[in-house]
């Protein structure tokens, strides 16, 4: 059998695809407390997401909400920090924290016919948690060894002063913890914050995997009697965005140093904003995957770089337009000269068919595997709810992926990307 | 317990079709069996540059990624010191895109000069930003020296030094593929929403006609057994004392491996086990510390390593390792303890499993150390091992004498 190599198979084109977001599931329990529950996956595993609104954008004391966050598991008054980790680990499961800027989370990975042993002991840390001094000062410690790694790396250095200067250094987005904030911790501020916004805060639950079929009682009866509140009543203070005047700077950080860290970014509205979901496609073609422009540009074709992307940051309140780099210290400026020629040619050229149908059917083949897993799509789901946005949101994004045009997207390089409004930052 | 079935085409390529019909998607999983340690010790870093030149068009398409993109699919690769592994997933009903492209590499590379020279750069700045531009970015370097004398693990996949890379030559890289890409040095996993019937003939329409080429046959310095315990002080410019032990261990295909695994659990994973709960939470003597190993195809490295807390001794640090290490070896540990570590292997079995890009690369790795059937049997492997084994293990495997160990000091002493 001989084929013709050079003709590429035929294909059905990912627009043409009608996708679905999987339907998911709401109850309450009988404190308020609203749950979305995705059942779905072959395999018998779940995951459990308890979301409080207990993010740093709550604490009066810098660091306090992450610390709050990670020693929530490290002791009750009838469970020992070891013990708890001891009880999760035996059920193979992972109980695991993260705090961001406006919520902060627990999340359970199990077998799903485990999950039964477990929630008595994520009720015990929602309800209980004493905060051990030892166990402070444990956290205190190895976080302060662990940022002056951190610290030594132009890439976590770079990361925290470009987000400084987008939303200030006094909004959560941008402030960042020093080892004077890890010292400062103490344990009175600790259960205050977590009696507030754990104990007696507002939470949201998601689940998503394999149910079992007495989840929901399950659940009313760990969780429904606790004092907690739903998300939906939830007052987030709005907290004043000051981005820093000097757009330009250059930190030495390592004067041995064989690379620069680069970004380059602005502020950009939120999710809400008519422009959001435009900028999701430009970003596409500019740096948001293999084959965009900042990629083929500069590692493709010039070989200044391992990697270049950008990409929207995930915030709630307001978004801005990121562009990040490592290149090589040689060729730093050459890099940076290459990247505002990209963002000029987008204001000054329509992009053309090709590359746009390119575009479309590469983010529409991304999104169909990412819908391809439970955990993937109570993500989603989570990320709409948490942003206040419905799954109108999601076939809207869908939409103007097919549909927008060359001239609309013209009109929103024209708009946001002028060189004068972007931050530069280098780190070597 | 999947289902997948397996057959051979007539020029040796090795074909395994796994559907699963709860997904849209599908993978294309490519895995050719060489690494970097089939590189000659004076161009280190080869299979893995090569890597990169597969991605720079093949002899009928110039574009690798283009067509993918409008396909709807996503790819990348990987180079391991043992395999280099090349995946596509995207909508099941462009399936054939994907053969089409992997077949064509598979048949030539368009052996570009320029995507030659960009990608040594692009190659020298992921070992940069990797390996030198990173605190303690230098430890692999150093230990895989110490460990192995002979073996081929003696270098990094990124290579051994920068200017093997640049110096790499284009007759380099024709030689290479000549070598080690063909049908008969390759395995292909198709999985997702598939039919088997229509990927066979779909697999012979594209692999079908790509001659053979030659079985590679590793002819790899064995590493004589080390007789003396090693060590090795560094000193550099990093905010903490580290410490890195790394004994000697079974290679992935040896029933040994399925106890160091769980030993690596029992030790170090997560925060009730026996390190961290010790010397991290109890005595305080480190800010973290892991334990693990490569899984590598040979006999490998078991390694423990932990950032000091500020004002430790080095040596106080070691002597508590070294405790909780004959702790173990000659108490040996509870069926408690074992029921743990074998419920966590199966919880993590169990996750993988969720992903078929994760299935189609463990059917693929299984088939390239000899039977694909292991994928369903591995968890059994686990179940097996016995608290007995544990004991006889951790006599076998740390002894000082197939010991390795880097102190890794602080300039900074404030």
């Amino acid at each position: 059998m001989t084929i013709d190599r050079k003709i590429p198979p035929r294909i059905k084109l990912p627009v043409e695809f009608e996708l679905r977001l999987p339907e998911c599931r709401s109850f309450s329990l009988s404190n308020g407390v609203q749950v979305y529950a995705l059942d779905m996956g072959s395999e018998d595993v779940l995951m459990l997401n308890w979301v409080f609104y207990a993010g740093n954008h709550f604490e009066k004391q810098n660091t306090i909400a992450p610390a709050v966050n990670y020693l929530l598991k490290n002791g009750t008054s009838t469970r020992t920090a070891y013990q708890i980790e001891e009880s999760v680990d035996f059920y193979g499961a992972y109980l695991n924290r993260a705090c961001y800027n406006e919520t902060a989370e627990l999340v359970l990975h199990t077998l799903s016919r485990h999950v039964g042993e477990l929630l008595p002991v994520v009720a015990d840390i929602l309800t209980d948690a004493v905060f051990p001094e030892e166990e402070i000062k444990i956290y205190a410690q190895n976080a302060i060894q662990k940022l002056k790694i951190g610290l030594q790396k132009s890439d976590f250095v770079a990361g925290r002063i470009i987000d400084a200067k987008l939303f200030g250094k006094e909004h959560p987005y941008g402030k960042y913890s020093n080892i004077e904030d890890y010292e400062a911790i103490a344990r009175p501020q600790l259960l205050s914050f977590y009696n507030q916004y754990y104990k007696n805060g507002h939470c949201v639950i998601f689940v998503a995997g394999k149910l079992p079929p007495d989840l929901e009682e399950q659940l009313e009866k760990h969780f429904g009697g606790l004092p907690l509140k739903p998300h939906t009543t939830v007052a987030i203070p709005e907290k004043k965005i000051q981005p820093a005047t000097e757009k330009v700077e250059h930190i030495m950080n390592d004067p041995n140093g064989v690379q620069a860290s680069i970004r380059i970014g602005r502020n950009f509205p939120n999710r809400h904003h008519p422009d959001f979901i435009p900028m999701l496609v430009l970003n596409n073609v500019l740096g948001g995957f293999f084959g965009s422009r900042l990629m083929a540009n500069i590692r493709e074709e010039k070989g200044y770089t391992y990697g270049i992307y950008s990409y929207l940051l995930n915030h709630i309140q307001e978004s801005g337009l990121m562009i990040s780099t490592e290149a090589g210290r040689d060729v730093m400026n050459a890099t940076i000269e290459e990247v505002f020629k990209e963002l000029e040619r987008l204001q000054n050229e329509l992009i053309d068919k090709e590359e746009l149908d390119i575009t479309r059917n590469y983010m529409i083949g991304s999104i169909l595997g990412d819908l391809d897993g439970p955990f993937q799509v109570i993500g989603r789901w989570k990320n709409l709810i948490l942003n206040g946005l419905t799954e109108e949101f999601f076939y809207k994004s869908l939409e103007t992926i097919k549909t927008i045009k060359a001239e609309e997207l013209k009109k929103i390089a024209e708009k946001y990307f002028v060189k004068d409004d972007f931050y530069q930052l280098t780190v070597i | 317990m999947i289902k997948f079935e397996r057959f051979v085409l007539d020029n040796g390529l090795r074909v395994i079709v796994h559907e699963d019909h709860s997904t849209p998607m599908a993978v294309v999983n490519v895995m050719y069996d060489v690494g970097s340690k089939d590189e000659n010790p004076e161009k280190t870093g080869f299979a893995h540059l090569f890597e990169h030149l597969m991605f720079g068009g093949s002899i009928n398409i110039p574009d690798f990624e283009t067509p993918l993109q409008i396909a709807g699919g996503e790819n990348n690769a990987y180079t391991s010191n043992d395999l280099t592994n090349y995946y596509i997933q995207l909508p099941a009903d462009n399936l054939e895109t994907a053969l089409w492209l992997e077949s064509d590499r598979m048949l030539s590379l368009a052996f570009d000069k320029k995507s030659l020279e960009v990608q040594k750069k692009v190659v020298c700045e992921e070992f940069k930003e990797h390996y030198i531009n990173k605190p303690y970015g230098d430890v692999w370097f150093k230990l895989r020296e110490m460990v192995f004398k002979q073996h081929p693990y003696r270098w990094m996949t990124i290579g051994k030094e920068l200017s093997h890379i640049e110096d790499a030559k284009l007759e380099d890289v024709k030689a290479f593929f000549k070598k080690h890409y063909s049908p008969i040095n390759a395995i292909l996993v198709v999985a997702g929403n598939v039919k088997a019937a229509e990927v066979m003939l779909q697999v012979e329409k594209y692999f079908g006609d790509i001659p053979s080429g030659t079985k590679y046959v590793r002819n790899i310095p064995p590493e004589p057994e080390q007789q003396e315990a090693r060590v090795l002080e560094v000193r550099a410019d990093v905010p903490l004392d580290a410490l890195y032990k790394v004994w000697k261990m079974p290679s992935r295909r040896d029933n040994g491996y399925y106890i160091a695994d769980l030993v690596t659990e029992i030790l170090g994973g997560g925060a009730s086990s026996r390190l961290y709960q010790k010397l991290v939470k109890e005595q305080r003597l480190f800010s973290n510390i892991d334990c693990y190993h490569f899984g590598s195809v040979e006999e490998g490295m078991f390694t423990i390593e932990g950032k000091l807390v500020k004002g430790v001794d080095m040596k106080d640090a070691e002597a508590a390792v070294n405790s909780i290490l004959e702790e173990l070896t000659e108490k040996g540990i509870t069926e408690n303890e074992l029921a743990k570590v074998k419920n966590k292997t199966e919880a993590v079995l169990a996750f993988e499993d969720m992903n078929i890009l994760t299935r189609a690369n463990n059917i693929a790795f299984y088939e390239l150390l000899g039977d694909a059937g292991l994928f369903n049997r591995e968890k059994d492997k686990y179940f097996a091992v016995t608290a007995e084994d544990i004991s006889s293990f951790c006599r076998n495997i740390f002894r000082e004498k197939n010991s390795n160990t880097l102190y890794y000091y602080s300039n900074n002493k404030n």
